[in-house]
């Protein structure tokens, strides 16, 4: 067969922009375009009424004393799955974004939305998880809401939590803190949850003995914020460490350095991710925290995490390496170098 | 972890680097033929740990970026009927038609189902016998057996609610349509080691020999590309132009013959229409006549949707390599993996895409 006379230059392929007038899935998926949904739908649509911190809670002052306020609705498929299930989540989740500007949690209200046939025993075991949890946290369930939907107007059940908090004096946690110098911890391994959850998902193919890390981070903030300066916290849930590194970057514009040798992974997450095609980096987290600490205190915060039963594999994983732009560089186990992107929307399995 | 550590010894790969660049004296330009190995390029950084003087460019290997903008409206044609489950591997979900994706597909009420194997599809037509069950087949020699398998399975099944979108689409005559080009400045390729193990490489030999290129066969993890790389550039230096395999523990020359049967039972060489290239003659396969009941396309009466292509992106220059994709003006403006205006920025193997991801500015 000869080719000799073909000529590609006449060839290309274009699409036209798409318009996204619809809500997809990808714009759950805390990665781009969820950040494009807040900044370019909700901000703007809800003018001044909206903080524009971009923390997991907002703080808000009152006769001198500052309150941290946050909300999330929880709805995981399947309910129950190893190493807890959706009540456990939804008071973790919200005491995490909590724990995040560094408050101390008080109060939940848990908003229950149930769909009709749900049998009673799976909420009994659900809501005992809630108390067991809520124990743990030292947080109280202060109000509740219930709400039953018709078949199919939820998957099972969906949940709500609001949590209130209060801040110390003294700390001042936010994404925006970060300067050239800071260390960046991470208190363990990372992408035990999401690939936690897709192993128990029909028609992965793929069993594990692997524990979602879901855990309450309150007692570990605490003991943190008292080792030494803690500039940024925050939880790498949906989007992944990835994400949330990025996003604690634009929020300080500042350039940071991370190390792929030293991060930690689950032997069992990175075999799941190798065969799917995921990058660790993107997948979601419910009891990890990673935090941006003063040079001076690093060791000191680093030890006492690994002593906490939520920090012990902690490990320095970064620094900030200057201010001005913000950008993540990664420097690969084999020497290499490249950058690391927020998860642009669904994180999807590749073809071969 | 086993079998993956070894071949990401940052050691093993500072030697090879080491070697390349003693062994390197002119200015070449190597092409590796999938899009697994640019990501695995950029994704370890390897690319900017290699000599100036040696230019990588990226093939035509990424099965989403050469699917024709015509299937893909035919097949968010089917998708969106109302009887239809549509299953498809997840990279295309994403991937643009003329005016939608599968995304929105599904956004808008359409059962769009994610598989990781075709015969999870199988599975899905068995359990809903009163709907209608279409697989899109993607991807190149690495996906035709197992998408080949679950058509055999189907007939044996006797299943008469299960169709394929055929896609497919082979490698070797993509080489040659790059290598006979009047523009090429391929000098040698790294062949696709996934395919290879399918495959074999008993094609190869004729077409190093017929355009003077060294052809290597080379795996996907950074010691496997860099002996690809070493290998290649010995034999421009010595001007040599064979084959040669530097995946031994995964290919061998003949290939999976039981993989390769089940391919040619089901399939035969047909025309095939590349997305940024355009159609290149016995470029893929077409299911044989006795399997043309499992034709979707046919089935749903598609094949009358046509849809041509325009000129704004430039993904055909960069699948030869004649361009890198931030050579083009559209790179990270207009065109970007939320918006992409070329399939090359829309798969994760795309090499836009991995730019995108890996490179911005570096």
């Amino acid at each position: 067969m000869e080719y000799n006379e073909f000529d590609f230059d006449g060839y290309a392929c274009s699409i036209p922009h798409q318009t996204k007038e619809k809500i997809l899935l990808g714009h759950g998926s805390g990665g781009k375009l969820s950040h494009d949904l807040i900044n370019n739908f909700f901000l703007p649509e809800l003018k001044n009424a909206a903080p524009r911190n971009k923390d997991d809670a907002a703080i808000i002052s009152l006769n001198g004393r500052r309150l941290a306020l946050t909300t999330d609705s929880y709805v995981v498929s399947p309910l129950f799955f190893p190493g807890g299930d959706i009540g456990k989540l939804a008071v973790c989740g919200t005491v995490n974004d909590l724990s995040m500007v560094g408050a101390t949690p008080i109060a939940l209200t848990c908003g229950y939305i149930i769909e009709e046939g749900l049998p009673l025993e799976i909420l009994k075991r659900v809501v005992h998880s809630i108390q067991e949890t809520a124990l743990e946290a030292k947080i109280y369930i202060a109000a509740g809401d219930t709400k039953v939907v018709q078949r199919g107007g939820v998957d099972k059940l969906f949940i709500n939590t609001t949590g209130l908090g209060y801040i110390s004096e003294g700390i001042n946690i936010s994404g925006s803190n970060a300067i050239p110098g800071d260390v960046i911890i991470i208190s363990g391994t990372i992408g035990d949850h999401g690939i936690a959850i897709l192993s128990v998902r029909e028609g992965l193919g793929f069993e594990t003995d692997l524990q979602s890390d879901v855990a309450p981070l309150n007692h570990l903030v605490k003991d943190m914020t008292s080792a030494g300066e803690i500039k940024v916290l925050r939880d790498p849930t949906r989007g992944g460490l990835g994400t949330s590194l990025v996003e604690i970057t634009q929020q300080s514009n500042v350039t940071i350095e991370i190390y792929e040798r030293d991060i930690p992974i689950m032997p069992q997450v990175r075999a799941a991710c190798e065969m799917l095609g995921f990058d660790p980096l993107y997948i979601a987290n419910e009891g990890k925290l990673v935090a941006f600490v003063a040079e001076r205190d690093a060791d000191k915060v680093l030890s006492i995490m690994r002593k906490h039963q939520y920090g012990q594999s902690a490990a320095i994983i970064g620094r900030v390496i200057e201010a001005g732009k913000p950008r993540i560089y990664l420097k690969t186990i084999i020497g290499g170098k490249r950058i690391v992107d927020m998860l642009p929307g669904e994180l999807l399995p590749r073809i071969c | 972890m086993k079998y993956i550590d070894e071949y990401r010894d940052p050691n093993r790969v500072n030697t090879l680097i080491k070697e390349i660049q003693t062994t390197i004296r002119k200015p070449w330009v190597l092409m590796e033929i999938c899009g697994g190995q640019t990501h695995a390029f950029l994704h370890h950084g390897l690319d900017m740990m290699l000599p100036n003087i040696l230019e990588l460019v990226h093939g035509p290997g990424c099965p989403v970026c050469v699917t024709p903008l015509e299937q893909i409206d035919r097949a968010l044609a089917i998708s969106i009927l109302p009887d239809v489950i549509f299953t498809t591997y997840g990279d295309m979900l994403r991937v643009p038609g003329s005016s939608h994706d599968l995304f929105s597909v599904r956004a808008s009420g359409g059962d769009v189902r994610i598989v990781y194997s075709p015969l999870e599809a199988i599975t899905i037509a068995e359990a809903n016998p009163l709907r209608q069950v279409v697989f899109f087949a993607i991807g190149f020699e690495t996906t035709a057996p197992a998408n080949a398998m679950a058509i055999l399975q189907a007939k044996e099944k006797k299943l008469k609610n299960f169709s394929v979108i055929v896609s497919h689409v082979c490698v070797p005559p993509a080489m040659e349509a790059i290598l006979g080009s009047k523009s090429n400045r391929v000098n040698a390729f790294l062949a696709a080691g996934n395919v290879c193990s399918v495959m074999g490489y008993h094609q190869y030999p004729a077409i190093a020999k017929k355009y003077k290129v060294p052809i290597i066969v080379t795996g996907f993890e950074p010691v496997d590309l860099l002996r690809g790389v070493l290998l290649a550039i010995q034999q421009l230096e010595s001007g040599q132009s064979r084959v040669e395999n530097a995946y031994q523990r995964s290919v061998t020359f003949d290939g999976n013959r039981l993989a390769q049967e089940t391919i040619y039972s089901v399939f035969q060489p047909v025309d095939r229409k590349w997305r940024g290239i355009g159609s290149i003659p016995l470029s893929g396969w077409g299911l044989r006549t006795e399997f043309s009941a499992y034709d979707a396309e046919t089935r749903f009466s598609v094949e009358n949707i046509t849809t041509k292509e325009s000129s704004l992106c430039i993904a055909g220059q960069i699948l030869q390599g004649l361009k890198k994709p931030t050579q083009c003006t559209a790179y990270n403006k207009q065109c970007t993996p939320q918006t992409p205006l070329g399939a090359p920025m829309v798969s994760a193997e795309g090499a836009c895409a991995a730019y995108y991801h890996y490179h911005q500015g570096v």
